[in-house]
């Protein structure tokens, strides 16, 4: 299912709605013999916009990415670039700048050829390639390598030779497929924020490829969240992770509770979930509303736990009574599993701040979380 | 601060303390026969021949330096050295192609490919020299299919001259280089071919700046192996050659065979070794030889 277009993000993001589209993809569809890679994929990319396909490895987002770079032929559909078909576009006359998986940076060359190879496969005259090499290289911070053979290079310093490298001729657009994976956590962190302040600067249209949710959210002005070759949801990153359309969704994006109960009174304003053990709970009508079996989406980082027995009357608030069956220490956060009655256990994060000591196992607790946070889902899990 | 630096000793001890490495003890067998079957043999052979020589070293280095600077030898090694580049171009110009396709292709054609290349591979030098002879002879069967065909009144002569040498030995020696391509190539990861395509290089520019360099160290293993297999060659210079188209190797066959000169044969099959040595060393130098037979 294709949800409708977000409101736009809260960064300086393009209005996608009026201005035409950088990229846009059509009906886009793989086969590999019987099995469908991608199944009637449509997105639409708006000039200067950071957009990201999400989802888990073997969900066809490479494969879509590959089919937009011109290196795998769709079965259907169309990719437009400003609006006219590439199809018969050879894919090194499409224009992109790409940064792949492994660098793929060149063995043979230094760092300066391997970033003014784009150039000198355009035929760019000796000076401006020079003035132009010398940019990029300041813009990844490399000045100082530039004669630096790329075998000699640590996957920190490749990834930003692939980077400078897929932006020194000004692409319009530019792909990018993982190309963050190889990197360990703290430098993953880093370049994610490089990139995408060269991204602001430069205007860039950026279509990103990524397994890992984090780095989506941080980076992308919408995420698409893909698994078997279809798009769940679009939208900013708050939206996607705020208000999944479905169980997928909000589990791929981190940490989520659903609890299963029985949908009930969904025409008011307020619908209400009831539990097998009879305890109601409630969350604002959604558009996933229907009577019968359905789901109450919360994350943990939404609950309070409280030791206690106490159930609050709050009436904005949802409340349910459990013991303490685990918790796990994270660092910066407790991870909290609670038995409830008739339901499977509840997760609840707890920021791990001063003075907060973690609470024995079987100690009587009380969960707690504003109504406004929880989204009721159809269905089951 | 509790944290120090871990001294190397504990390192060191355990190291001492493991079981002694003994794999170099499987190659014995094979050194074994290496140095019974040839080095004793040409050990003996060297030193037989010399101490034949009656005379005094001058004398000895005097004939030598004469022998060397011969006009017989001399000519013989600009032949070899001559056939045997022509024979590196050829199958280099041949065999980059057919590397190339078997490491791009896939289906019945590599296997169709991989066999031609490889079954003569693994047959007498000798049957497949008598096949060339079979096909270029005066009534061979090329001779016939043009005769036959009106496009030649006379047969052409396609043996015992230079150009029958270097069909025969570009035959012989194609495996060695296409085998020696197909490893270089295929060390290249395809994924810089699809960056440069995606970086807005055409096919032949690719070529040129990516693919081409890339598989230079295999041009290089490949040229030095067909041109040190082709200074020693016999057979087929002796069988498919003209009587202008002498090869060191033939001139050590005369010296032994019929004018019974072992010192000058000894001293010719010396410093024929001495170059083929030297070769093998820049050889050694440039290839990484356990990559070519499959490691990485």
């Amino acid at each position: 299912m294709v949800a409708e277009l977000a409101p736009p993000a809260p960064l300086a993001a393009p209005d996608t709605h009026q201005a035409r589209a950088a990229v846009e993809l059509r009906g886009l569809t793989k086969r590999y013999g019987e099995e469908t890679v991608v199944d009637a994929l449509a997105a639409s990319i708006a000039p200067g916009e950071f957009f990201s396909l999400l989802g888990p490895s073997g969900s066809g987002k490479t494969t879509t990415l590959m089919m937009v770079a011109g290196f795998v032929r769709p079965d259907g559909g169309t990719v437009l670039l400003d609006g006219k078909d590439i199809a018969a576009v050879a894919p090194h006359r499409r224009g992109f700048g790409m940064v792949f998986q492994n660098y793929a940076v060149f063995p043979h060359l230094n760092v300066f050829e391997n970033i003014a190879f784009p150039l000198r496969a355009r035929r760019w005259a000796k000076d401006a390639i020079g003035e132009r090499v010398r940019s990029a290289l300041d813009l990844v911070r490399l000045g100082r390598f530039a004669d630096r053979d790329a075998r000699q290079l640590s996957g920190g310093q490749q990834q930003r030779v692939a980077l400078a490298r897929a932006i020194v001729f000004h692409p319009p657009v530019v792909l990018m497929d993982e190309p963050l994976g190889a990197l360990d956590k703290n430098l993953r962190f880093e370049m994610q924020v490089e990139i995408k302040e060269i991204q602001q600067r430069l205007g860039m249209t950026v279509l990103y490829v990524t397994h890992d949710q984090e780095e989506a959210m941080s980076m992308s002005d919408r995420i698409a969240i893909m698994d078997h070759g279809r798009i769940h949801q679009v939208g900013s990153p708050g939206e996607v992770y705020e208000r999944p359309v479905n169980p997928f969704v909000c589990c791929f994006l981190g940490e989520a509770n659903l609890i299963e109960g029985t949908v009930t009174s969904e025409a008011s304003e307020v619908v209400r979930l009831c539990l097998p053990s009879g305890q109601e709970l409630r969350a604002p009508r959604s558009d996933g509303c229907r009577t019968g079996r359905g789901m109450l989406f919360i994350r943990p980082e939404r609950v309070e736990i409280a030791p206690g027995t106490a159930r609050s009357g709050d009436p904005k608030a949802n409340s349910l009574a459990g013991n303490v069956r685990r918790c796990s220490f994270l660092g910066n956060i407790l991870r909290y599993a609670v038995d409830v009655n008739g339901a499977a256990p509840i997760t609840v994060d707890l920021q791990n701040a001063a003075g907060v000591a973690p609470l024995p196992v079987g100690a009587p607790v009380v969960l707690r979380w504003p109504v406004a946070d929880s989204l009721i889902l159809a269905g089951e899990r | 601060m509790t944290v120090t630096i871990a001294t190397p000793e504990p390192a060191v001890r355990a190291a001492s303390s493991a079981p002694r490495d003994r794999t170099f003890l499987l190659i014995l067998p094979a050194l074994a026969v290496l140095v019974c079957m040839f080095l004793v043999p040409l050990a003996l052979f060297f030193v037989r021949s010399f101490t034949e020589f009656d005379g005094t070293t001058a004398q000895f280095i005097d004939q030598g330096g004469d022998l060397l600077l011969s006009q017989a030898y001399l000519t013989a090694l600009g032949t070899t050295n001559w056939i045997s580049l022509i024979v590196t171009v050829v199958t280099l110009l041949i065999g980059y192609p057919i590397a190339y396709y078997l490491t791009t292709a896939t289906g019945v054609g590599v296997t169709i490919v991989v066999l031609s290349i490889v079954l003569p591979y693994f047959t007498s030098i000798i049957v497949r020299t008598f096949s060339w002879m079979v096909l270029l002879g005066e009534h061979g069967i090329v001779n016939n299919v043009l005769l036959s065909a009106g496009l030649i009144s006379a047969p052409l002569s396609l043996m015992y001259n230079r150009l029958g040498v270097l069909v025969g030995m570009s035959y012989v020696l194609l495996p060695y280089m296409v085998l020696t391509l197909y490893a270089a190539m295929r060390a290249i990861e395809p994924s810089l071919l699809r960056a440069a395509a995606g970086l807005g290089a055409s096919g032949f520019y690719t070529f040129r700046r990516v693919y081409f360099p890339l598989s230079l160290h295999g041009v290089l293993s490949g040229a030095l192996i067909v041109y040190i297999l082709s200074i020693g060659f016999f057979i087929t210079p002796a069988l498919m050659g003209g009587q202008h188209d002498i090869m060191i190797a033939m001139l050590i066959d005369r010296a032994l065979e019929v004018a019974v000169d072992w010192p000058s044969a000894a001293l010719m099959s010396l410093t024929l070794l001495v170059v083929t040595l030297t070769l093998y060393a820049v050889y050694y130098r440039v290839t990484d030889i356990r990559r070519l037979i499959g490691g990485r």
